[in-house]
């Protein structure tokens, strides 16, 4: 018996697949970002579905997915942006967990709604940490797998004993009596979550709050920021999106004295075209920042793809914080009822 | 005592302690001092405590057990208590800025000084003159930022104050010693950047593998030192800095 830790190896690595968590914190008078997933809140149901703690590392997975080969008998779950995805070449439900054997082969095809989906494996994903994450940050190249995206070849090492605990986790929700989803290529169950971040409606909306340095602009950008319809533009990642629509123009020129920024702070370069900071995005900036996005409508920015249609509407502090809690509640409930499937 | 202008919420996710809108290091120094305090309060419920150029920011941690109800009115509570003390004792013993006085060899020959040719022509100084003046001044930390490991330092020499290049580099290499904005930077890796490269530092300022992660922190004090391309070539990749306290 080979002490060795089995794997998931890389066959396609799709356009973009990282490791990710809920990211680092404490960091940030270094200079160092939280990171994590785009979603948080597919992110988390995925991993509650295979009976994980919140912040057990997924495999993040943009626009066009991956082919992997599981090693051994492996609990999974795919939440988030809506893919076609199969396991040796048979349908694979989403938003519910799923039993693959060893050998499985799990294909992911195209986005068909959304942009990101996320793959939870029972146990976890056994990258090493850094910096107290396991969260991949590709522009300093460090955390998750090597500090990169997925390639073809690699091995992704899952915890040693993830075929029992897999097999044990499986059977307390058969021991709950839940209704059982027989197919040829897997287990699974009949209930499933209901995906949370899904685009809506086009434009989506999303809320935001005004920004320390709105009074720089004028008039009419403070206006057209809320009356605009924004399209995210091609050159967007991880770090930002960049978003096409009018130019929004300001009483002073220059940049601003270098400050802190937030995930979703939409800061405004020379340009005039806003750029709403995402996971990646860097500490600080000295762009002036028009608006921010309120934490509860970021997850929801996560499943934007390039050419995707947004507008912000107005929202103040009180209302966001809320939002905040709302959400935040919505998602503990969600979490109690899948663990209660396993008998909790 | 120097007060901040305005306490502002970062949207719904922080808290933005402003004392200026243009950098003054004596302002600066005010920022850290702050930020300093607040870290010693050791308060369970703060994740980040962010100095910048200008203000501390101060980031809740929204799953916190023991976060108060209204974070934003107990964030603004607890920097009024910090300013407070401050104001009430002298600004000395444990108040008193004390950092670290870190020593970083550079290298300022031509194959490191990408920009310095250009720069001797621009200020109608001679290379070795421009070398002399980012020798002789201690820095001073201001904030960290950019990416990860990245200090921006203060108190260059006025004479050395440039614009930064009209063409940002694709690629400037990691180590990068360089100047503008009236601030010398450190590239900690090699990423896309504007500023005007003297000389490049063997040592590694950023290992996400390596505690600590980082050389620099907010605060410290900084002293070039010039080594020639032989020495450069001698320094080990783990090599750490030769670091003193610094009271200010």
């Amino acid at each position: 018996m080979s002490s060795r830790s089995p794997v998931i190896r890389v066959l396609r690595p799709g356009i973009l697949s990282t490791v990710q968590d809920l990211g680092r914190s404490g960091l940030q008078h270094l200079g160092i970002v939280p990171c994590g997933a785009m979603d948080t809140v597919s992110h988390r149901l995925a991993n509650a579905l295979v009976g994980n703690a919140a912040g057990e590392a997924t495999v993040e997975i943009t626009v066009l997915g991956p082919e992997l080969r599981f090693e051994t008998s492996s609990l999974i779950a795919l939440c988030g942006a809506r893919f076609e995805a199969s396991v040796n070449g048979a349908p694979c439900p989403l938003d519910r967990p799923v039993l693959v054997g060893a050998g499985a082969r799990l294909l992911l095809g195209r986005a068909l709604l959304g942009a990101r989906c996320y793959l939870a494996i029972a146990g976890g994903i056994a990258v090493r940490p850094a910096l107290g994450s396991r969260s991949t940050y590709v522009p300093a190249g460090f955390g998750g797998f090597a500090g990169r995206a997925l390639l073809a070849g690699d091995q992704l090492e899952l915890r040693a004993d993830v075929a029992q605990i897999s097999a044990e986790r499986f059977e307390r929700l058969v021991s709950q009596g839940t209704r059982l989803l027989q197919a040829a290529q897997l287990r699974s169950v009949h209930w499933s979550t209901l995906p949370m971040t899904m685009p809506n409606r086009d434009p989506i909306i999303v809320r935001a709050l005004t920004g320390m340095h709105a009074e720089l602009f004028d008039d009419a950008a403070k206006h057209a920021l809320f009356d605009s319809t924004w399209r995210v533009a091609a050159e967007s990642n991880r770090i930002g999106y960049r978003l096409l629509g009018p130019v929004l123009s300001r009483r002073t020129a220059g940049d601003v004295l270098s400050g802190p920024t937030c995930l979703g702070t939409v800061q405004v370069p020379i340009s005039g075209q806003p750029i709403v900071l995402m996971a990646d995005h860097q500490t600080t900036g000295g762009y002036p920042k028009l608006a921010e996005v309120i934490s509860a409508d970021v997850a929801r920015l996560g499943q934007l793809l390039p050419g995707a249609r947004l507008r912000f509407m107005r929202c103040d502090l009180e209302e966001a914080l809320k939002l905040r809690h709302v959400l935040a509640q919505r998602l503990a409930t969600c979490e109690q009822a899948i663990s209660s499937e396993y008998g909790n | 005592m120097t007060r901040p202008q305005a306490i502002v919420p970062l949207g719904d996710q922080a808290v933005f302690v402003e004392y200026a809108q243009v950098l003054d290091l004596q302002i600066n120094a005010a920022v850290q001092r702050l930020a300093t305090r607040i870290r010693a309060r050791k308060v369970d419920w703060l994740t980040d405590i962010v100095p910048t150029m200008g203000g501390v920011a101060l980031y809740p941690d929204w799953t916190h057990p023991l976060l108060p109800t209204a974070p934003f009115d107990a964030i603004q509570q607890l920097v009024t208590e910090c300013i407070d003390d401050a104001a009430g004792g002298s600004v000395s013993g444990s108040d008193a800025l004390v950092g670290r006085l870190i020593e970083v060899p550079v290298c300022y020959e031509p194959e490191f000084a990408l920009d310095l040719v250009e720069l001797s022509e621009q200020l109608k100084l001679r290379p070795d003159e421009i070398i002399a003046r980012h020798l002789r001044p201690e820095y001073c930390v201001l904030m960290m930022g950019f990416v990860p490991g990245h200090p921006y330092l203060g108190g260059l020499d006025e004479s050395l104050t440039v614009p930064r290049r009209t063409a940002p580099r694709a690629k400037v290499p990691a180590g990068s010693i360089a100047i503008a904005n009236g601030q010398s930077v450190i590239y900690p890796f090699q990423t896309p950047g504007g500023w005007k490269v003297i000389g490049r530092t063997p040592l590694r300022l950023f290992d996400a593998y390596r505690d600590p992660p980082c050389l620099f922190a907010p605060q410290d004090r900084v002293r070039f030192v010039a080594v020639s391309s032989a020495q450069f070539r001698a320094f080990k990749e783990d090599d750490l800095p030769q670091v003193t306290a610094a009271a200010v």
